[in-house]
C-alpha cells in the first residue's frame, strides 16, 4: 500500500480552481498527484467540491484556472469522449433501452471494435462481476446491486487506465454496500487500474482507499492513508469528520518534550500531543477517540494526568459498550469498550477517573 | 416478540386461514375475496358517484349522439316507410329485363305517393333518392302534384253521378261504426275533449278492403296530423279510386248483397261504375315524367327498399351499387378516396414537421434551468390563450400573395415580385398553419418525457467514448421516442379531423375530409353520407392506433413521468 501511496504523477491537479458563478470558488487551489494504480478517495461533506473535481477530471466541467494532467498530458481541452476515462455514476446511468450486453458493448462499438472481439470482452467483463447470466436482461430487471456491478463492468470493459466513481454505492443498502466495497477494491487491485472514488461515507473511504483526500470548503484538508487519517488527523475538521471523536476545549499550558499539558476550561490538566499548537497560551481543541480512553489507571504512564468523569448513560451494543460521560463540562463524552469477559460495566451515576496516552490525544486548532 | 410468533398457526403461511376448498378465508370464515369486495364496495360507490355527473353528461351529449349519427350511415327506412306498397309490388320485378314494371306497381306507386304528398313526405324521399339518382328529387316533387289529378278522375265521376258521395258525413255514416258516429256527433271541439278516434263499421274491411284501408289512413291523418273534425271532412281523391277498385274488384258479388247504411247509393254506384272512365296509372305517371317509364328510378327504389343500406358507405369510398353488385364510380365522380388520402398524407406531413420543429424546442426546455424553461414554456403555451380562429386568420394575413411573408421575401429579393409564392388556399397553407397550431401538442409530451431523462445518461455515453452525436442518437433519442410517439398520436389524430383551419386557409386543394363531412351535414343535408364518412374516418384512426400499438407499443407512449 505504502509504495503506491507515495503518490506519483499519473493524474495531476495543478493549482486548479473552479467557479460556477464567477463570484465564489467551489474548488480553491487544488494540488493533487495520483499515482498509477492508486485507489484515491475524495471524501467530504456535500458542497465541499469533491464531485466538481471528479467532473473536471472526467471533462464534464472545465477548470476555471490551472491544469489537469493525465499521464503527463494536459487534458483541459480534450472533450470527455476522447479522454478514455471509465466512469461509474451515482445512479449507474445504465441505458434503459439496451440490454446489459448492449450496454457493455456500447463503449466498444463506438471504438469501432469487431463483433467477435466485442463479444469476448463483454463476456469477460460480465464474468469479472459475476453477471454472466444477465447479458440479455434490461437494467430495470436487475436489482440495485446487480445494476451496480453492471455499471462497474461497463466502466471497465474498454480497459481504461483510470476509472472515476461518483458515490457508486450510495443507493445500496448497508450490507450490500459493504460487500460491494470489497468487490470493487479487489477488482481494482487485480486490474491494476487507477481509481478516483468520490464518497461522503467515511467508512467506505477508510476501507477501500490507498489514500483519502478529505475535502472541505473547496480545499483538501488532509491527504493521507486511512490509518494515518484516523489516528493522526491534522486539524479539527478532519478529526470530527472521520470516525467518532471526543472533543475538549482548553488552553495550552506548556509544551515540553514533544508533549503538551493542556488546561481545560474547568481548570483540570491533561496531557496531549501538540499538532496545530506550538506555544503556551494558545487555545486548542483536544481530540480523543472513544476507544482510546482508559479508566484502568494501571495501564497509564506513571505521572500522567487524569480527569474526573461522571457516568451518564450505559449503552449495550453487543460487541461493544458505549458509555456516555460528563468530562470537564462536556456531556457527550463517549467511551467505547470491548465486550470482553473481564470488562467493567459502568453504572450511571458512578464517578470514575479517566485518562489516556498522551499521543492518543491530539491538540488541534481551536 | 416471541409471543407474537407463537400465535400464528404453524400450518398457515398466509395471513388468512385456508379451508379444505383451498380458498383463503378471512378471520370470520367468509371468503377473503368476498370480504375484500365488501370492503371496497363503499370506495367504488364513492368513485362512481364522483364521476357520475360527467359520465351522464358525456353519455347524453356525446356518446349517444355519435352512436345515433353513426347509425344514420346505414339507416334507410325512409324508402320502405314512404313507399310500402310500391316496394312490395316491386319485389318481383327484374331490373335486368329492361322493362318498366307492370301496372300493379304503378297503382301502388300512385297510392303511396298520394298518401306521401298529403303528409308532405314525398319531397323528403325525393331528396333521399336524389343522393343515389340525380333527378329523383324533382321527379317526386312533380309526381306529388300529378297524383292529385289521377285520383280526381274517379272522384269527379262519383260526385257527378251522385251528390251523396261529395259529403264527408255520408262517407262517415257509411264506413264509421254506430257508436263512433254517436260520439263524433256529440263531440264539440270547443270543449277541449279529444276527438273520438275513428272506428270502422264491422264487416267493412271484408267488403271494401281497399276503401277501408285507405279510409283508416285518411281518418288517422285528419284526426291526428291535421287535427280537424273528421266528421265534416271530405275524403281524399284516393278514397274514390279505392272505392272504385272495390266496387269493380273481387268483392263485387258480396257488395251486391250489402244492405247496411247507404246500400241504395252503393248499388246505384256499382251499376254506374261499370261505365266509368278508368285511369291507366302507368301512362299517367309517364305523362307526369317520362322517367317513370324508364328503369333507373325503379332500379334505385328497388335497390334502396331495405331498412338498411351500405349505399352511404359505398358512396363514401367512391363506389356505387349496380345490378352486378358494387362497382367503382366513373373516374370523374370519384371524390372521397382522394380526399381521404390527402387527409392522411397532410396529417403525416403536419406530424412530421411538428416533430422537426418541436424536438429541439422541447430539448431546450428540458435542459434549461427551471426559471428560463418556465418562461419559454409560457411562450409555447401562449397560442393556447388565443382563439383558434384568430390565429388561423392571422395566417391568412401572413401567407397571402400580398401578405407579410411574400412582401418580405420580395423585399429581400429572394422572390420575384411578379412570381410571388402561393402559400395559401392550397396544401402548403394548410400544412403551415396547422403545424403552427398543433405544435404545442407535440412539444408538451416531448418535454415531459425529456424532463425525466437524467443528464447522467448523456454524460455516461460520452465517458464511454461516444461523440456528442452518437451519445444523442444512441442513448438520448431512443429514450425520447415515447414522447415522440405520444406527440405524434396527439397531433396526427387532431389533424386528421381538423376542420376550421383547412376551411379557412385550405382553398380547394388543401381541404380535409372533415370539410366534406361538414358540407354534407350543413349544406347538402346528406347526413347518411356524412355519417358514413365519419365512421370511416373513425375506423381509419382506430386502425392506425392499432397499428401503432403493434409496431411501437402503446406502453411506449408517455405523456410524462
Amino acid at each position: 500500500m505504502s509504495e503506491k501511496a507515495t503518490g506519483g504523477d499519473f493524474v495531476v491537479f495543478d493549482h486548479v480552481q473552479k467557479s460556477y458563478d464567477g463570484e465564489t470558488l467551489v474548488v480553491k487551489d487544488l494540488n493533487l498527484s495520483i499515482g498509477k494504480g492508486e485507489f484515491l478517495t475524495m471524501l467530504g461533506p456535500s458542497g465541499s467540491g469533491k464531485t466538481t473535481c471528479l467532473m473536471m477530471l472526467a471533462g464534464f466541467e472545465t477548470a476555471t484556472h490551472g491544469d489537469i494532467l493525465l499521464d503527463g498530458k494536459p487534458i483541459n481541452n480534450i472533450s470527455p469522449h476522447k479522454r478514455g476515462i471509465g466512469m461509474v455514476f451515482q445512479n449507474y446511468a445504465l441505458f434503459p433501452h439496451m440490454t446489459i450486453a448492449e450496454n457493455l458493448s456500447f463503449p466498444l462499438e463506438v471504438r469501432k471494435m469487431g463483433k467477435s472481439e466485442r463479444e469476448e470482452k463483454v463476456a469477460r467483463a460480465l464474468g469479472m462481476v459475476q453477471m454472466e447470466r444477465f447479458g440479455g436482461r434490461r437494467p430495470a430487471q436487475l436489482s440495485g446491486g446487480q445494476q451496480q456491478r453492471v455499471a462497474l463492468a461497463r466502466a471497465l470493459v474498454f480497459e481504461p487506465d483510470l476509472v472515476l466513481m461518483d458515490e457508486p454505492l450510495g443507493a445500496l443498502d448497508k450490507q450490500l454496500r459493504e460487500h460491494m466495497q470489497f468487490e470493487i477494491k479487489h477488482i481494482a487491485d487485480n486490474l491494476g487500474i487507477t481509481v478516483v472514488y468520490v464518497t461522503h461515507d467515511q467508512t467506505e473511504a477508510l476501507t477501500m482507499s490507498d489514500r483519502v483526500a478529505v475535502f472541505e470548503d473547496g480545499r483538501i484538508q488532509q491527504l493521507a492513508p486511512p490509518d494515518e487519517l484516523y489516528e493522526k488527523p491534522c486539524n479539527s475538521f478532519v478529526a470530527q469528520f472521520i470516525g467518532e471523536n471526543n472533543t475538549l476545549q482548553g488552553e495550552v499550558k506548556e509544551i515540553k518534550d514533544g508533549l503538551a499539558v493542556v488546561k481545560l476550561d474547568d481548570g483540570s490538566l491533561i496531557d496531549a500531543m501538540p499538532v496545530n499548537v506550538d506555544k503556551a497560551g494558545e487555545r486548542t481543541q483536544l481530540s480523543i477517540r472513544p476507544e482510546r480512553v482508559e479508566f484502568n489507571m494501571e495501564r497509564l504512564n506513571p505521572g500522567a494526568h487524569t480527569l474526573q468523569a461522571e457516568v451518564l448513560e450505559f449503552i449495550y451494543m453487543g460487541d461493544i459498550f458505549r458509555t456516555r460521560l460528563r468530562v470537564a463540562g462536556n456531556d457527550s463524552f463517549i467511551v467505547k469498550t470491548r465486550n470482553a469477559p473481564d470488562q467493567v460495566r459502568l453504572e450511571p451515576g458512578q464517578t470514575v477517573e479517566i485518562g489516556w496516552q498522551a499521543e492518543d490525544c491530539r491538540a488541534l486548532d481551536a | 416478540m416471541s409471543d407474537v410468533t407463537e400465535t400464528i398457526p404453524q400450518d398457515s403461511p398466509e395471513q388468512g386461514r385456508k379451508k379444505s376448498d383451498g380458498k383463503i378465508r378471512a378471520a370470520d370464515g367468509t371468503s377473503l375475496k368476498r370480504s375484500l369486495n365488501r370492503a371496497l364496495r363503499r370506495q367504488k360507490l364513492r368513485a362512481l358517484i364522483l364521476i357520475a355527473p360527467l359520465l351522464i353528461f358525456v353519455l347524453v351529449t356525446f356518446i349517444a349522439p355519435i352512436a345515433d349519427m353513426l347509425f344514420r350511415s346505414v339507416e334507410n327506412q325512409i324508402v320502405a316507410q314512404t313507399l310500402p306498397r310500391t316496394t312490395d309490388a316491386l319485389a318481383d320485378w327484374e331490373a335486368a329485363s329492361g322493362q318498366a314494371p307492370g301496372a300493379p306497381v304503378y297503382k301502388a306507386l300512385y297510392e303511396d305517393i298520394f298518401i306521401a304528398q298529403e303528409r308532405k313526405l314525398h319531397t323528403r324521399l325525393g331528396s333521399r333518392l336524389n343522393y343515389e339518382l340525380t333527378g329523383a328529387s324533382s321527379l317526386f316533387r312533380k309526381s306529388g302534384r300529378g297524383v292529385g289529378d289521377m285520383g280526381e278522375v274517379y272522384q269527379d265521376q262519383f260526385e257527378d253521378f251522385d251528390d251523396f258521395w261529395k259529403m264527408g258525413e255520408n262517407w262517415n255514416a257509411f264506413l264509421g261504426s254506430d257508436e263512433w258516429l254517436a260520439e263524433i256527433q256529440a263531440w264539440d271541439k270547443a270543449s277541449g275533449d279529444d276527438q273520438p278516434a275513428f272506428e270502422m263499421r264491422d264487416g267493412m274491411e271484408e267488403l271494401f278492403p281497399q276503401t277501408a284501408a285507405k279510409y283508416e289512413i285518411f281518418a288517422d291523418f285528419v284526426q291526428y296530423e291535421d287535427e280537424d273534425n273528421l266528421y265534416k271532412e271530405d275524403p281524399w281523391a284516393l278514397i274514390y279510386s279505392s272505392f272504385y277498385d272495390d266496387l269493380t274488384g273481387p268483392t263485387a258479388t258480396q257488395i251486391a248483397a250489402y244492405d247496411g247504411p247507404a246500400a241504395a247509393q252503393i248499388k246505384a254506384a256499382t251499376a254506374a261504375a261499370a261505365d266509368f272512365e278508368t285511369v291507366d296509372y302507368a301512362a299517367a305517371f309517364a305523362d307526369v315524367d317520362k322517367d317513370w317509364a324508364e328503369t333507373p328510378i325503379w332500379e334505385t327504389i328497388q335497390t334502396y327498399s331495405g331498412p338498411f343500406t351500405n349505399g352511404y358507405f359505398l358512396n363514401a369510398v367512391d363506389m356505387q351499387k349496380s345490378p352486378d353488385g358494387a362497382e367503382l364510380r366513373p373516374e370523374n365522380q370519384r371524390v372521397y378516396g382522394t380526399l381521404f388520402l390527402r387527409t392522411l398524407f397532410m396529417s403525416l406531413m403536419i406530424t412530421g414537421s411538428c416533430i422537426l420543429l418541436g424536438y429541439p424546442v422541447a430539448w431546450l426546455l428540458a435542459n434549461l434551468p427551471a426559471r428560463t424553461a418556465n418562461l419559454l414554456m409560457i411562450l409555447v403555451l401562449l397560442p393556447f390563450w388565443t382563439s383558434l380562429l384568430v390565429r388561423t386568420s392571422a395566417w391568412k394575413v401572413m401567407l397571402q400573395q400580398q401578405g407579410v411573408i411574400n412582401d418580405t421575401l420580395v423585399w429581400l429579393g429572394i422572390v420575384d415580385n411578379f412570381n410571388r409564392l402561393a402559400l395559401i388556399n392550397n396544401q402548403t397553407g394548410t400544412i403551415i398553419a396547422m403545424t403552427h397550431i398543433l405544435l404545442p401538442f407535440m412539444i408538451l409530451p416531448l418535454y415531459s418525457v425529456m424532463a425525466t431523462i437524467p443528464p447522467a445518461f448523456l454524460r455516461a455515453a460520452k465517458s464511454l467514448g461516444a461523440t456528442n452525436w452518437t451519445a444523442f442518437w444512441r442513448v438520448y433519442f431512443p429514450q425520447s421516442v415515447p414522447g415522440i410517439g405520444a406527440g405524434s398520436i396527439l397531433v396526427f389524430i387532431l389533424s386528421i379531423g381538423y376542420y376550421i383551419t383547412p376551411e379557412i386557409v385550405g382553398g380547394t386543394t388543401g381541404t380535409f375530409i372533415s370539410n366534406r363531412i361538414a358540407y354534407h351535414i350543413s349544406s347538402s343535408l346528406n347526413w347518411g353520407l356524412a355519417a358514413a364518412l365519419g365512421a370511416i374516418l373513425l375506423a381509419v384512426v382506430l386502425a392506425l392506433y392499432w397499428a401503432y400499438d403493434k409496431i411501437v407499443g402503446i406502453d411506449n407512449v408517455k405523456l410524462g413521468g
